[in-house]
């Protein structure tokens, strides 16, 4: 089925370029690109992004203590170097370009702005001092620019996470690790500094169901019980019975649920006895409990503690509820992280979005009702996944365009001129776009300057600065 | 090379030759070639020479094989890119999954009992002949689909 395309541009007497504009460039962005240049040996394909710096959630959301998952960047890299490839940093779409002026530039529009917001709780007190969510946390350590003056508050001993994902997982894990471990990382220094100061004990990650419910995965859960310096407070009695009921359930599920059980109920060995009794520092799976209030100190202004309503479970699996039984109970804490999920916002006010979802309502990547619209990533899906989910998706999302261009649902006949429109947009507009390889002096300069502290790179929060660097 | 079937990127003659000298054993290549086929996600057969040691990963990354995405995390065991599908007879005979292999190939789409991770397993010259099978990904079937309901 694939292979007709490359017969049927041979066949077409006047073979033209198709011009095609992505609009993010994070793994989405740049696995729709890659794709499309890959199974197209014409097209062009321009990727814009609203910061100086490329990469999305792979420099932002990934932990600093998983340079292995950043290895992506090599790809991206390979693929931006491509002579049909451009990258155009420091363009806000929905700003400094509008996406009609975009669809009129190009033939195809592929929006891959995944989910720069986050859920929010809904319970009082969720603007208290002490309560953020995971997202701006992990933004804050990642350097994202816009959470560079997060200032957390770590002087509690006991901090909250709302939520049992990975997201929950990387935010204790960083909270925790022996600092020996994140100096040597690419976690900002000013957020290293900050922890290297921090009160913080105790992390319990709080969720609504039960074990079999957690969104976590396996090499995760593994890393967080291994933990140096710490030790896993894991109720033996959230785990009674679940060994008989996981007992045919696919190997996935059942690995991590043996692995919780292991962990609370059976006797460490001798090395990891040793371990525990010497550490400083936990962290625990508390379940069943959904968030009610956050409690205000005698102040006012500052969190305290959490109230939670206790749940019961009806059905099972994936699809079970969370029941409120009517109990309740109180924790004491003096940070709390939510950690309940990343958001999408509708870009510009002519996509059709759908609040609800908080995606492009959109089939195959096509989005509804916009021809030459399209999406991929967490835009198009909602925010979960790895990378692998967003690869795939972004490959058929880009399997979509390919075949419009073939049919000539996209009609080439139209010519469109790409970036030599939007440039001259933008130069009206006084919005001077960052290059690909001004990025790579950006990148130099970050990974001259983490040489100096034995990291990987320092990174650059302030964009003026990044744009500075580039004389811009 | 027509020895080993390495490709290298210079295009003379001498450097050919002296890219043969130093890394392959001329006058023992037989026992370093292993020939593997991958039938890749649209049923193209791409057939490769390996050298003995090599892991899948980099036999596909080092011949420039077609296969889109593989191998994301570049054999770190940090993603499940790299998955593929083995014969039984075969997969019994590969050397022992560990827990962390284990842990990254529960993520990977299409997870069949001969599943393996590319990266993890190494060619040996008694796999002369291997075939493996590029699973489909998750979006590919529901493409499927989707052309199967609009063409009722």
């Amino acid at each position: 089925m694939f292979s007709s395309f490359r017969f049927n541009w041979l066949l077409s007497t006047a073979a033209l370029a198709p011009q095609i504009c992505v609009v993010g460039s994070g793994p989405a962005g740049f696995y729709t690109a890659q794709h499309l240049l890959k199974h197209h040996r014409l097209a062009r394909v321009d990727i814009y992004e609203k910061l100086p710096v490329p990469f999305g959630l792979v420099r932002f959301g990934v932990a600093p203590d998983h340079p292995e998952v950043k290895n992506v960047i090599n790809t991206f890299t390979q693929t931006a170097h491509s002579d049909r490839c451009a990258y155009y940093g420091n363009v806000t779409i929905g700003k400094d370009v509008m996406v009609k002026e975009l669809q009129r530039a190009y033939h195809a529009v592929v929006l891959s702005y995944g989910a720069e917001d986050n859920r929010i709780l809904g319970i009082p007190g969720e603007n208290l001092s002490g309560v953020y969510s995971a997202r701006a946390f992990v933004g804050w350590y990642n350097g994202l620019p816009e959470n560079r003056d997060l200032k957390p508050d770590l002087s509690s001993e006991t901090a909250v996470v709302l939520g049992q994902g990975n997201v929950a997982l990387d935010v204790a894990r960083v909270l925790l690790s022996p600092l020996d471990i994140l100096r040597k990382t690419d976690i900002t220094e000013g957020s290293l500094a900050a922890i290297a100061c921090s009160k913080v004990k105790r992390v319990w990650l709080v969720g609504r169901r039960g074990p079999l419910q957690v969104a976590f995965t396996i090499k995760e859960l593994r890393e967080m019980i291994n933990l140096p310096g710490t030790r896993p407070l894991l109720d033996p009695a959230d785990f009674t019975g679940l060994g008989d009921v996981i007992k045919d359930i696919p190997r996935p599920r059942k690995r991590l649920t043996e692995l919780m059980i292991k962990s609370a109920r059976e006797k460490p060995g001798e090395k990891e006895a040793a371990l525990w009794a010497s550490a400083t520092k936990e962290w625990g799976l508390k379940f069943q409990r959904s968030p009610l209030e956050v409690l205000p100190a005698t102040d006012g202004k500052q969190a305290r503690g959490i109230r939670m309503a206790v749940t019961r479970l009806e059905g099972s699996g994936e699809s079970a509820r969370a029941v409120p039984t009517g109990e309740v109970e109180e924790l004491e804490c003096g940070l709390i992280l939510s950690s309940i999920g990343y958001r999408s916002l509708p870009l510009d006010s002519s996509i059709p979005f759908d609040p609800k979802l908080g995606i492009i309502p959109n089939s195959l990547g096509r989005v509804q009702g916009a021809p030459g619209l399209y999406c991929s990533g967490w835009v198009k899906r909602g925010p979960t996944g790895v990378i692998i989910t967003t690869m795939n998706d972004s490959f058929d999302t880009a399997q979509s365009v390919l075949e419009d261009l073939q049919t000539g649902v996209l009609n080439l006949s139209n010519s469109k001129e790409g970036f030599k429109s939007v440039r001259s947009i933008l130069h009206s507009r006084g919005v001077h776009p960052v290059t690909f390889s001004d990025w790579e002096k950006i990148d130099a300069a970050e990974v001259a300057r983490g040489k100096l502290a034995g990291k990987p790179r320092e990174k650059i929060v302030d964009p003026q600065e990044m744009l500075q660097l580039i004389s811009h | 090379c027509p020895y080993t079937g390495c490709r290298c990127s210079t295009g003379t003659l001498v450097a050919v030759a002296q890219l043969a000298l130093t890394s392959c054993n001329l006058f023992d290549s037989s026992a370093d070639r292993v020939t593997v086929h991958f039938i890749n996600r649209d049923g193209e057969r791409l057939t490769a020479t390996a050298k003995e040691g090599e892991s899948l990963l980099e036999v596909v990354v080092n011949q420039n094989l077609s296969i889109d995405g593989f191998g994301a995390c570049e054999g770190t065991l940090a993603c499940s890119t790299c998955h593929l599908i083995f014969e039984e007879d075969v997969f019994q005979k590969l050397d022992a999954i560990t827990d962390e292999e284990l842990d990254m190939l529960d993520l990977a789409y299409g997870l069949t009992d001969t599943s393996r991770l590319g990266c993890q397993v190494c060619v040996k010259k008694a796999m002369d002949g291997l075939t493996v099978q590029v699973p489909a990904e998750v979006a590919d079937m529901r493409r499927e689909l989707e052309v199967g309901k609009q063409s009722k």
